[in-house]
C-alpha cells in the first residue's frame, strides 16, 4: 500500500509508521481550559506515538474541540502543559510567538468547517503556506501542491474556488493545506460531519494512509463507525474530562 | 365626519386669505446678512433685527409704498435666482448692476454709484499701483462681480492670476497673511477691509465705476417702476444723501449720479459699465475652456483626496482593528469628531483658523481637508470589510504559521477589499461631487466655476446642465470599472 508521509512525500507500505511508531510526540498533560466562569476542559492527559491515530469521542459540548484548539495554540490555556516533539506551552494570556511559530511547525489542523481561504482557488489555497511561511520557492512549492491534491484525489479541483467545491471536496483540500507545511500531528476536527457514507469510508482510507506515513493524527469525533474504521485508539471526553478510554 | 372636513376647508382658505392680506401688506426684501456692515448686518443689540443702509433703503421704499418692510435672508450669490423665483419683491444687498441683470430682471435705478479699489499691503504700496504691475500675481475679489470680470479682463491683458471668494471678509485678511498680493472690491468693502485690518491700504487709482441697485422678478416691473419713483423723490428730497451720510458714505459721485438720473439719464447709466453682453450661447462657449480646466481641478483634487483617505482610512480601520486599547479609543475619538462635524467647517479651520500657525496653500488645504474628512468614512468602511472576514480563517492562517501581518496581507486585506469595493466607490463618486465645497476657500472648481458662469449669464439652464455632463462624465466609467472589477471577483 502507498501511504502519504506528513510532509506530502510519499513512501511505499507502512514503513514510515515501522521507523518511528515508538517515540511519543504529542503530550497533553492535565490541560486545563477556562472560559470566564465556565470550565471547557479540566484536567485533560493524553499522548499520542508517531503514526498514531487518537480519537476524542464524546458528546456535543464534551470539550473535544476546546483541547484541540489548544493544542493548535488557538486558544490560551489555564493549567497544564502540552508538549509537541520538544516544544511546550503551558498557562498564561497567549503563548510566546516563538513558541508558537515552533508549534505551528510541527501541528496542522483541519477545522470541521474547512475555513479555506475563500479568496484563493484550491491550489493556492495549498501553497500559501510553503511560500509564505515556510520560505519554499514557488515553484517547488506549487509542485508539492500540486502532488498533494492529485493523491488527495481532487487534482481535477485545482483551478476551484472555495465556493465552488463539495463538503467532502473542501476537506480534502484543508487537508492538503495542512499538510503542505509537513507537520508531525494532524489535527482534525469532526471530520465526517460533512460527508456521505462513502466520502467517509475514502476519508478513513486516507487517514489510514497519512498515519502508516509517520503523521499522528488527533481527531475530535462521535462518529462510530468512523472511529471503529480508523482510530488507533480512543480517549472518551465528557463535560470536558476524560473519562476513559472507550 | 363630513362636518369637521368642511369646517378644516373654511379654516384654511381664511388663514390664506390672511397670508395673502399680508403679504401685500410688506415689502418683503432680501439681502445677505453675512455681507455686514454697512450693508446689512444683525443688529449687535437686537440679534433678532438687522442693520445698515441697505434696511434703511428697504425701510424708505416700503413706506413710500405704504408697507411695512420685512428682511429675508438670502445667499448673496443666490440672490437674483430668489428674486426671480419672487422669494422676496426686491433684493438690496450691494448688488452691482450689469447688463446682464438688466436683461433677466427687473432691476430699479441705481442709487449709489462706486468706484472698484485695489488694496495692498503698505509695503507693496510703491510697486503695485495698478492691475498692470500685478503679472503673475494673485488678486482676491468676490466671484460674479464686476470685479471679477475686471480681473478676468486683466488676467488675459496682464497675466493677473484672479481667486475668488465667497465673502469679503477672507480677501483682506489673507492679504495681510501673503496668500495674495492684492484685493479688488468695490470702495465700500475697500474701505472696510483696511479699517479692519492694519497694514493694508488703497490705491488711489480708479480701476472701474459701478453702481448699486435693487432688484425684482421680471413680473415685478410694475413695483419696481413705483420704486424708482420713490427713489427719484428721495434723492431731490435728500432722504437718500442723509442715509449714505449715517454710514459715511456720501462722497462727491453722488449728487453726480442724482443730477445724470434726474436728467432721465438712466439707460445711460446701465450701459457704461460694462461692454456688450454676448448672448447665453456665446457666453456659455467662452466659459467652456474654464469649465474644462475646472473639472480638470475637481477631478486632480478628488483623485488626491481620496488616496490619502484610503491611506489614512486603512491606517484607522487597522489600528482600530488590531491596536491596543488605547490607540483604539483614541481613533475612535478622532472618527466621530471628523464624522460628527461639517465638512465645510473642516475647510474653514484648516483654511482660515490655522492660517495664524501655518499657512496651507489653498489647494492643499482642500487636499488635506477632503482627506482627513473621507478617511474617516474610509475607516469605518475598512474595519467592518476586516470584521468581515470570517474569524475561521484567521485561525486557519495561524495553524498554518503565518503572522498577523502576514495574515493581514495574505488572507485578510484582500478579501475585505473585496466587500469595501462597492462602498467605496460610491465614496468616491460621493466626494467628487462633495469636493464642491472647497470653493469657500478659493479652490474654483467645476461647481463654483459652473456658478460663476450662471451668475454672469444670469440663468443656471446651460451651466447647470453643463456642469452635470462634466459630473457624469466623471463618474460614470468609475461606478463601470468597479462593477467591472466586482464580476471579476465574483466570476
Amino acid at each position: 500500500m502507498e501511504a502519504v508521509r506528513c510532509d506530502g512525500t510519499t513512501v511505499r507500505g507502512c514503513e514510515g509508521a515501522k521507523v518511528n511508531n515508538a517515540t511519543s510526540i504529542l503530550d497533553v498533560s492535565a490541560l486545563t481550559i477556562v472560559r470566564g466562569a465556565r470550565t471547557l476542559a479540566d484536567d485533560v492527559s493524553f499522548s499520542a506515538t508517531r503514526g498514531e491515530v487518537v480519537v476524542l469521542r464524546g458528546p456535543s459540548g464534551a470539550g473535544k474541540t476546546t483541547v484541540l484548539r489548544a493544542i493548535a495554540g488557538l486558544d490560551p490555556i489555564a493549567a497544564g502543559r502540552i508538549t509537541v516533539d520538544g516544544v511546550a506551552i503551558g498557562p498564561g494570556r497567549t503563548p510566546r510567538a516563538r513558541a508558537l511559530r515552533e508549534l505551528h511547525r510541527r501541528v496542522g489542523m483541519v477545522f470541521q468547517f474547512h475555513h479555506l481561504f475563500e479568496h484563493l482557488t484550491a491550489f493556492e489555497n495549498v501553497w500559501l503556506a510553503p511560500v509564505h511561511v515556510l520560505r519554499q520557492p514557488r515553484a517547488e512549492a506549487e509542485r508539492r501542491a500540486h502532488e498533494l491534491l492529485e493523491q488527495l484525489g481532487i487534482g481535477a479541483r485545482a483551478r476551484a474556488l472555495p465556493r465552488e467545491l463539495s463538503g467532502g471536496e473542501a476537506q480534502r483540500v484543508a487537508i492538503a493545506r495542512a499538510l503542505a507545511v509537513g507537520p508531525q500531528v494532524l489535527l482534525m476536527d469532526e471530520p465526517t460531519a460533512s460527508l456521505d457514507t462513502e466520502r467517509r469510508d475514502s476519508l478513513a482510507g486516507t487517514l489510514r494512509q497519512l498515519a502508516a506515513g509517520g503523521c499522528t493524527l488527533v481527531l475530535a469525533s462521535h462518529d462510530e463507525e468512523f472511529i471503529r474504521a480508523c482510530s488507533h485508539r480512543v480517549i472518551l471526553m465528557q463535560a470536558g474530562r476524560v473519562v476513559g478510554p472507550s | 365626519m363630513r362636518r369637521p372636513t368642511l369646517t378644516a376647508i373654511v379654516l384654511c382658505l381664511c388663514v390664506g386669505a390672511a397670508a395673502a392680506g399680508q403679504e401685500r401688506s410688506e415689502l418683503r426684501w432680501g439681502g445677505d446678512a453675512e455681507g455686514g456692515a454697512p450693508f446689512v448686518e444683525a443688529d449687535p443689540n437686537d440679534l433678532t433685527r438687522v442693520v445698515g443702509f441697505e434696511v434703511e433703503i428697504a425701510q424708505l421704499l416700503a413706506s413710500g409704498l405704504g408697507r411695512a418692510p420685512r428682511f429675508v435672508q438670502s445667499g448673496f450669490t443666490s440672490l437674483d435666482a430668489a428674486a426671480a423665483r419672487g422669494d422676496f419683491d426686491v433684493g438690496l444687498s450691494g448688488i452691482e448692476d450689469s447688463p446682464a441683470r438688466r436683461s433677466r430682471l427687473a432691476v430699479t435705478i441705481p442709487y449709489y454709484q462706486f468706484r472698484e479699489v485695489l488694496t495692498v499691503r503698505e509695503g507693496d504700496a510703491g510697486r503695485f499701483r495698478g492691475l498692470g504691475d500685478l503679472a503673475g500675481r494673485r488678486v482676491a475679489t468676490l466671484g460674479a462681480t464686476l470685479a471679477y470680470d475686471l480681473l478676468l479682463a486683466a488676467q488675459t491683458k496682464f497675466g493677473v492670476v484672479p481667486v475668488t471668494y465667497e465673502d469679503d471678509v477672507h480677501p483682506y485678511t489673507d492679504l495681510v497673511l501673503g496668500r495674495v498680493d492684492a484685493v479688488l472690491l468695490d470702495e465700500v468693502l475697500a474701505r472696510r477691509g483696511i479699517r479692519r485690518n492694519p497694514g493694508l491700504t488703497n490705491q488711489p487709482t480708479d480701476v472701474g465705476v459701478g453702481y448699486y441697485v435693487g432688484i425684482t422678478a421680471p413680473a415685478n416691473a410694475p413695483l419696481r417702476d413705483r420704486m424708482n419713483e420713490i427713489l427719484l423723490q428721495a434723492m431731490a428730497d435728500g432722504r437718500l444723501e442723509a442715509i449714505f451720510r449715517r454710514w459715511s458714505m456720501w462722497n462727491d459721485d453722488q449728487p453726480q449720479l442724482y443730477a445724470r438720473l434726474a436728467r432721465g439719464g438712466q439707460g445711460e447709466i446701465a450701459q457704461a459699465p460694462s461692454p456688450q453682453q454676448p448672448s447665453t450661447f456665446q457666453a456659455a462657449v467662452r466659459y467652456l475652456p474654464s469649465l474644462f480646466r475646472a473639472a480638470a481641478i475637481t477631478l486632480v483634487l478628488s483623485c488626491l483626496s481620496m488616496s490619502l483617505a484610503v491611506a489614512l482610512g486603512l491606517a484607522i480601520a487597522s489600528g482600530r482593528v488590531y491596536g491596543p486599547p488605547a490607540v483604539r479609543m483614541l481613533l475612535t475619538g478622532w472618527v466621530e469628531l471628523i464624522r460628527g462635524t461639517p465638512l465645510l467647517l473642516q475647510l474653514f479651520v484648516l483654511y482660515f483658523g490655522l492660517a495664524a500657525i501655518v499657512q496651507l496653500p489653498a489647494f492643499l488645504a482642500a487636499l488635506i481637508g477632503l482627506g482627513l474628512n473621507y478617511a474617516a468614512y474610509e475607516s469605518e468602511i475598512y474595519r467592518g470589510a476586516l470584521e468581515a472576514v470570517p474569524a475561521g480563517q484567521l485561525d486557519a492562517a495561524r495553524t498554518l504559521g503565518f503572522t498577523e501581518r502576514q495574515t493581514l496581507v495574505l488572507v485578510r486585506g484582500p478579501q475585505a477589499f473585496r466587500l469595501a469595493l462597492a462602498p467605496m466607490t460610491n465614496d468616491f463618486v460621493a466626494l467628487l461631487k462633495d469636493s464642491s465645497l472647497v470653493s469657500v476657500i478659493t479652490v474654483v472648481e467645476l461647481t463654483k466655476q459652473t456658478s460663476i458662469l450662471a451668475a454672469n449669464i444670469g440663468s443656471w439652464v446651460i451651466p447647470g446642465i453643463l456642469c452635470a455632463a462634466m459630473y457624469l462624465v466623471l463618474s460614470l466609467p468609475l461606478a463601470r470599472a468597479a462593477r467591472r472589477l466586482e464580476g471579476k471577483w465574483k466570476r
